[in-house]
Parts: C-alpha cells; structure tokens; sequence
C-alpha cells in the first residue's frame, strides 16, 4: 500500500492545475514529487531551501495576496520550529494556509527525536481557529487534502503518517463516524489507531467512534454517542496522550462522566528502532489498549 | 471622520503635530521619529497607494516590519487619509485601533500587524512571490525594518532567499539608528550585496536623497536602502 504522502504531491500537483488560487511552500523537503509541478507552473511551486521561519512567513504573503498557499515539511519543522510564525503571520494576520506535516509523532523512529512530533496537536491547540485532519489511511488523506485546499482561506493542518488502517473509511472532513455500537463505554479512534481499538475492543460492549477531523471536535457526535452507550469515555489519540481531553470535557460537561486519554507519552523514549516498538513502548497496540480500555471500562464492558 | 480635501493638505510640518495628539508632547524620542522621513517620503512620493483604493490587487504594499513606536506611521496613515486624526489621541486605549504595535484588522492601510521582530520581511517575500505568481508586475513591495530588527534570524532566511531568487518588486529599508548588538559599520549593505541585492546608503533625514535611493533603477534584484540616523542613544 502506498502511503498517504506518496499521495500527498500527485494530488497537490492536480489542485495547481486545477485551481489558479493553489501555491505550494516548501522547505527542501518534498521537492521531487513537485518536478512536474514547478515546470507547468513555475511561480506558484516555492522552494525557500531549509528555512521554516521564512517558510510560513513566504506563506502568509502568498495568501494576504489571495493565494492559497499549501505548506509542507516535517511537522517538528513545519509546527514546532516556526510556531511563532504560524501563531502571528497566519493567525494575527488573519492570513489562511494549508499546513500538511509527514513524520508523524513517530514516523521514523531510526531517525531520532529530533524527527518525531507528538506534541504538534497539542500545540496547535494554543491556538483559535486551526482545522486539523488525521486521516488514517491514503484515500482518506486525498480527500480530507482536497477539503482542506477548498477550504476558503481557513487555517487547515492535515497531518500525514506512515501509519494507517487496512481499510479506508468514507470522511466528510467534518464529523466523527461511528463504527460500532455498545452500551458500556465509548471509545474515539483518531486516525490510524482506528484498526487497533478495533481489534482492541473486539468482543467488548462498546461504541467506537472514528475521528479524522479532530478540530474542530465534533462534540456533539461523542454527546449523542454517550446517551446509549454511557458517559465512560476513551480517547485513543496517535499523538500526544490527553490532547483532546478538554474538548471532550466540554462536550460533556454538564453530564457526570469518566475520560481516559490514550495516547503517546511525554516522556522522551531515547529508542530508535522500528514503528512497532515505538507504538507498544506507548501502550499503543492492540494488547495493551484492550488491557487499558477494559480496566477503565470495568466489569460491565465484557459481554 | 476628516473628509479628504482636509487631509491632502497636511504636509510634513503637520507630522509633529500629530504625533504630538498621541502622546501629549510635540518632542519624541529618536525611537518615535527614527522612521517618521522614511515613512513620509514614502507615502508623499513613492507608494501608489491611496486610502480608497487601499485594498486594490494592483496597489504598492509597504508592511511595517518594525511595529515599535509606531506614532510616525499613524501620523503618517492621518496625514494621507487613511485614519481619522481624530483616532489618533486614544492611542495605546481598550477602544482605539490603534496599539502601540499596529494590528492589520483595526488599522485601514495597514498591510500587515507587527511588534513581534523579525516578520515583515518574509512575509513581503510571500507578498512579492504571490504577486509575481498572479501576474501583477506592476505593484512593488516594499518593508521597513529596523537595524536591530535584522538580528532575527528569520530576517536572514528572507535576504538570503530573496536575493537568488530574484524578486526585484521587492524593497526594503533599514532604519539605522545603531541600535544593533555587534554592528560593524558597512554591515548592513553589505550583507544584503552579498545576497544579490542592490543596496544603496543614505541619510535617512534627507528627503532628496530618500527619494533618489527609494525610485533608483535595480532590475533582476531586490532592492535596500539603508536609511542611517541619529543613534537611538544619542
């Protein structure tokens, strides 16, 4: 299968045809897969070498003169390293921009923790007004892209992995699916974490939301999902643990209820190694999450 | 709101008295007037840009880099129209736009909001490629930093790349009030030549001289000019 980045340039390269409003900002990352892009459309295919503050900066003048500017590297280099960037000269400025991170919290964990992002969401959340996809698998990246581009001049973070689901799901780039239904606890899957709740949950009586649109939180999908399945809820995030803690607390705030954050950890491993041994060293993976869904659950989970 | 036969008739001797409706005090520290003659030649003679036609594709942009002590660009914005002089003595209070860092969304004419250092002129190289990318030669791009304010880095990663890149709409002045850490004299002009940009110094009181630098011919290049005054410390 291919992955959502290898699917990232040939869509991308298809809105430039497509949509004169369409620039594309890089940072010497990605640049091959706009070869053919930069020779049909030479001024509105920008590569401003390794400089992220210039990066976003580049990318706020494009769209305060009406461009669309798409904007793309590693996400510690595109959120992290310009954060003050992307907060005054997209926010401030009311300037819009497509922000679409690869690398993930932990795409290439051989690569270090100088490459890994956990805390990109989170961070993102300090701040108003900020869209942010997770699509857990390629096809539902190509969409939730072309949401994101035709998005007017919003504020969009479309956040790529290597990790992804066996199958793609329909998305509407707004709202939470449900999978499965059950009276004992709802669990939201963020993404690719989708097929291990899955199998995490198999044979137990829960409802399993699918979020890949995270912000803004589609609250009232959890609300209505609480009312059968009860107020014990789960969140299985592939970033940072608790980050969408307080916007599912406001979702149910005036309701007594139970949240548990699932998620990658804080702490700095200081491991390299493979995907796998980085997704179970986080408690990530099928076993553990079933362990840790059915101990937060209790008893009256298991049917 | 001042209707616009009275506002075509401030000149550059009203610009004190306006700044003096800001802050009670018709004398200002260097760091308030440092930019008032760069800015007003600017305004008066360079920049095709009027308080109507303010949000015309084709207009010159200027975007204040260096937001600090932003009394000589509200004068200024007053004195051609685009804000009401009678704005200008609620400066800096909860109900007037205008901050002591100008914010785009209140400020009519203002391109960009700026304080934070180190903004305005990468966001000028995005304005000149999205221009350029859209087929408006004609508008030119111009940002006004301070010398301090190219210590950031960002401001580095914008000079660095503009230069090779070619983007001769777009122009940049430096207020030189030697206020920078570690300057060395020539500095400025000649880390921004050694990017590919055609760089010209003068006095940044004399507004002959401003004008020369500002119209003075640069082609396949971005353009500096390097505005030196009195020392801030002075």
């Amino acid at each position: 299968m291919d992955t959502m980045r290898d699917r990232f340039a040939p869509v991308v390269s298809r809105l430039l045809d497509e949509d004169p409003r369409v620039a594309v900002v890089l940072a010497a990352i990605g640049t091959d897969g706009f070869a053919g892009a930069t020779r049909r459309h030479p001024d509105r295919v920008v590569d401003v070498g390794i400089r992220e503050q210039l990066l976003i900066g580049a990318a706020a003048g494009l769209a305060l003169t009406g461009l669309r500017p798409v904007v793309h590297t590693f996400a510690s280099f595109l959120v992290e390293r310009p954060f003050e960037q992307v907060k005054l000269d997209l926010g401030h400025q009311e300037a819009g921009a497509v922000l679409v991170s690869a690398a993930a919290s932990f795409d290439w964990p051989a690569g270090g923790y100088t490459h890994m992002a956990p805390g990109d969401v989170a961070l993102l959340d300090t701040l108003d007004g900020w869209t942010v996809h997770v699509p857990g698998h390629p096809d539902e990246a190509e969409t939730l892209l072309r949401h994101a581009v035709a998005a007017g001049d919003d504020k969009v973070y479309v956040r790529l992995s290597v990790q992804a689901n066996g199958q793609a799901l329909p998305v509407d780039g707004e709202r939470f699916r449900t999978v499965r239904e059950g009276r004992s606890g709802v669990v939201v899957a963020v993404g690719p974490m989708l097929d291990a709740v899955l199998a995490a949950t198999e044979g137990l009586d829960v409802t399993v939301l699918y979020a890949t649109t995270v912000r803004p939180f589609d609250g009232a999908a959890l609300r209505r999902a609480t009312e059968a399945g009860g107020t014990d809820v789960v969140l299985v995030e592939p970033y940072l643990a608790g980050t969408s803690t307080a916007a599912a607390n406001d979702a149910l705030s005036d309701v007594p209820h139970r949240l548990l954050g699932l998620g990658v950890g804080r702490r700095e491993l200081r491991r390299y190694g493979r995907l796998e041994e980085h997704v179970a060293a986080h408690g990530l993976d099928a076993r553990s999450l079933r362990e840790r869904i059915a101990g937060f659950l209790g008893a009256a989970v298991r049917v | 709101m001042t209707d616009a036969t009275r506002t075509s008739t401030y000149t550059h001797a009203d610009l004190p008295g306006l700044m003096g409706l800001m802050t009670g005090d018709e004398k200002h520290g260097p760091a308030a007037t440092s930019t008032l003659d760069v800015v007003w030649v600017l305004y008066d003679r360079v920049l095709r840009v009027s308080p109507e036609g303010r949000d015309a594709p084709g207009r010159d942009r200027f975007l204040l880099s260096k937001g600090h002590g932003p009394m000589a660009y509200y004068a200024v914005l007053a004195a051609k129209g685009f804000v009401p002089v009678e704005w200008l003595p609620g400066f800096g209070s909860y109900d007037s736009p205008l901050g002591h860092h100008p914010d785009r969304t209140l400020v009519p004419g203002a391109e960009i909001g700026s304080g934070s250092l180190g903004h305005g002129l990468p966001i000028a190289v995005g304005t000149a490629l999205g221009l350029r990318a859209q087929g408006l030669d004609e508008p030119r791009v111009w940002t006004l930093v301070g010398d301090a304010e190219l210590d950031e880095g960002s401001n580095h990663e914008a000079i660095a790349f503009a230069g090779p890149a070619g983007l001769d709409r777009l122009h940049t002045v430096v207020v030189d009030n030697s206020s920078a850490r570690y300057a060395r004299p020539g500095g400025i002009a000649a880390r921004f030549e050694a990017a590919g940009w055609s760089a010209l110094t003068v006095d940044g009181r004399d507004h002959e001289a401003l004008y020369t630098a500002f119209t003075a011919p640069h082609p396949g290049r971005p353009h500096v000019v390097v505005a030196r005054v009195e020392p801030k410390s002075a």
